[in-house]
């Protein structure tokens, strides 16, 4: 690869689009330092698509600005922004070979066939697929065309590398050894990256800061572990992760859940709150006699390294989830009554959809 | 347990009925062709002779008509090249909402007659153009539209087009070199039969070359057959072979090639 590929600064200033009544994006502000990762995750009609296509210029916003090293893209056709997009949809050119496909955007820029199609073939070896130069769209599997098109918008060099959802046509082993290899390349040659998902694993496994987006605005973009362990609001805690919301009450400063009490700061005495509970930080033992703290075991589903068990309590009247490893989890038979405890100093409560 | 039937029993044989239909669809075809094959070749006697051939070959007015037809197939075949297929390609892309009132407009000439379309042009074009053939070749490439706008039309559904534009553009593209690099080549087939269809239509058209009195090879063939039957119908032969011809030059220049190969892996 060319040393000359550098990452650059992106700042989305205040983004706002609209489609008739909806608005996509609410004023979107993320900052991408150069040769950053960034992922893009939340549900579907979030905004995390636009935002992709308003930095690429392939959408038009209806204020705000895109900016590239300081430079104001906001008007600049899509064509003159050097932005590198792998799509959801394959799309590779059908009438193109794989090399004259990565070639492309080289030779649109009139680049001698010698020089481009060395370039082309360098991608292809960068990413792996040395031997399929001159085969087409159709005589490639999914994975590889996806590949083919990693390595098409690496070609022209871009200042940033836009993927939009490029592993989700894939099968779930394809998509993970892809996953890997596009955050090996990203890191080998250093383009800052914008990463669009609703797979959140995706994003925390390949993104340097995630964010979340809910009705067209960022609720919160950090470090994978930190969104993870420390969400910004009950959406975010709800959507990144499994969670378990469980009904509790406050009463002097302390929440009382599962014949627990745990310490908490804000609500008022009585209150009715939402507590949320990763399914790991509840742990459970067999115990014989029925009390505030125990459940029953629903069911018990074996998720390779991990079992989660789903289990009904008489306190909550709410099936609760727990995560065990799935070599402790042999005891806990479907009908098996066991106590819950709660692993966490502090909890995050969900007060009428704010925490 | 009950026997299961083997397929090859229960497989409906294609045999018999379709090969009837085929055959029945070959005759009515070929019998009227070769019967006036045969009429433009015989004489009174029973005797063969390809003298109406002849005759017809080295008329001037053969020259002159299909010169102007050529004329008149090149003009349309531009106005499909150049008007239609960036025209519905920005359909496809940016106006999708507006495709049922492009469509229902692109039926017009199946609903207007064409003498109103010729009358209509007589009285509202300029008279530079009412004196020159391209107004005939405007009105050809809208008289093709019903039938060219469908041809694009499918074949860009076949496609991505879409995904295909964006990512011709993300790479540098201009609209022009993402029409025909892109979009053009992997809608061939279509663009060949929108452009066959529209040169069947200009080779066969009589009604509104007539009435704007050019003397297009349609109307040339048929003043001919006011006077000399089997000459009229010895160049509806060889015009035939040469639609023909072109079918087949066309399906030899359209000929992608798609072999699915099953491949695995990442």
């Amino acid at each position: 690869m060319s040393s000359t590929q550098r990452g650059s600064l992106v700042e989305l200033s205040n983004l706002v689009r609209r489609f008739g009544e909806v608005t996509a994006l609410d004023g979107l502000n993320l900052t991408i330092q150069p040769g950053e990762l960034v992922a893009l995750l939340g549900p579907s009609g979030c905004g995390k698509t636009t935002a992709l296509r308003l930095l690429a210029g392939l959408d038009i916003a209806d204020s705000g600005n895109v900016i590239v090293d300081g430079n104001d893209l906001t008007n600049v056709a899509a064509s003159q922004r050097d932005m590198g997009m792998v799509f959801q949809a394959y799309s590779l050119f059908p009438n193109m070979t794989a090399l004259e496909n990565v070639a492309f955007g080289l030779k649109v820029r009139g680049v001698d066939t010698a020089k481009r199609e060395s370039k082309a073939q360098e991608l292809l070896d960068l990413v792996a697929l040395t031997n399929q130069a001159n085969r087409y769209s159709h005589q490639m599997s999914g994975g590889q065309q996806q590949r083919v098109a990693l390595a098409r918008a690496l070609a022209i060099e871009p200042k940033v590398l836009l993927l939009d959802e490029p592993l989700s046509a894939l099968d779930a082993k394809v998509r993970t050894q892809l996953r890997d290899e596009i955050r090996r390349i990203q890191i080998e040659v250093g383009t800052t990256t914008l990463f669009v998902t609703h797979d959140q694993e995706e994003a925390m496994a390949m993104a340097d800061r995630v964010g979340v987006m809910s009705n067209g605005k960022l609720e919160q973009i950090d470090k994978p572990n930190i969104v993870y362990s420390n969400p910004a609001s009950a959406f975010v805690a709800s959507f990144v992760g499994a969670m378990n919301r469980v009904p509790a009450k406050l009463n002097a400063g302390k929440v009382s859940i599962l014949g627990q009490s745990i310490k908490h700061g804000g609500g008022s005495s009585g209150n009715d709150l939402v507590a949320l509970l990763r399914p790991e930080s509840i742990s459970v033992n067999v115990e014989k006699s029925p009390s505030a703290n125990t459940g029953s075991v629903l069911a018990r589903s074996f998720l390779g390294p991990q079992t989660r068990l789903t289990i009904t309590t008489s306190e909550t009247k709410t099936n609760i989830h727990v995560d065990l490893p799935s070599s402790e989890a042999g005891p806990f038979d479907p009908g098996t009554t066991v106590a819950l405890k709660i692993q966490a100093d502090s909890l995050l409560t969900d007060d009428n959809g704010k925490n | 347990m009950a026997k299961i039937k083997s397929a090859s029993t229960i497989t409906p044989k294609p045999g018999v009925g379709l090969k009837t239909w085929l055959i029945v669809g070959f005759l009515f075809f070929a019998i009227p062709i070769f019967s006036a094959a045969l009429f433009s070749v015989q004489v009174g006697d029973g005797s063969y002779t390809i003298s109406s051939y002849t005759r017809m070959l080295t008329d001037p007015g053969l020259s002159e008509s299909l010169w102007l037809s050529t004329k008149l197939v090149l003009m349309t075949v531009g106005i499909v090249l150049l008007l239609m297929v960036p025209t519905v390609t920005w359909l496809h892309i940016r106006a999708q909402k507006a495709k049922r009132v492009v469509e229902f407009i692109t039926l017009l000439p199946l609903i207007i007659p064409p003498v109103v379309t010729a009358l209509g042009l007589l009285s509202s074009m300029p008279s530079f153009l009412k004196d020159s053939p391209y107004l005939l070749g405007f009105a050809y490439g809208a008289l093709t539209m019903p039938y060219t706008y469908r041809a694009l039309d499918a074949g860009l559904n076949s496609i991505d087009v879409k995904t295909l534009v964006d990512a011709g553009r993300g790479l540098g593209a201009s609209w022009r070199q993402v029409l025909s690099s892109v979009i053009a080549p992997n809608i061939k087939s279509a663009i060949f039969g929108a452009i066959f269809l529209a040169v069947a239509l200009v080779l066969g058209e009589f009604v509104v070359s007539s009435l704007l009195i050019w003397n297009t090879l349609p109307v040339w063939m048929a003043l001919v057959g006011m006077s000399d039957a089997e000459g009229a119908v010895a160049i509806s032969v060889m015009s035939l072979i040469f639609v023909w011809l072109l079918l087949m030059v066309m399906s030899l220049l359209d000929g992608s090639k798609k072999v699915k190969i099953n491949v695995g892996g990442v």
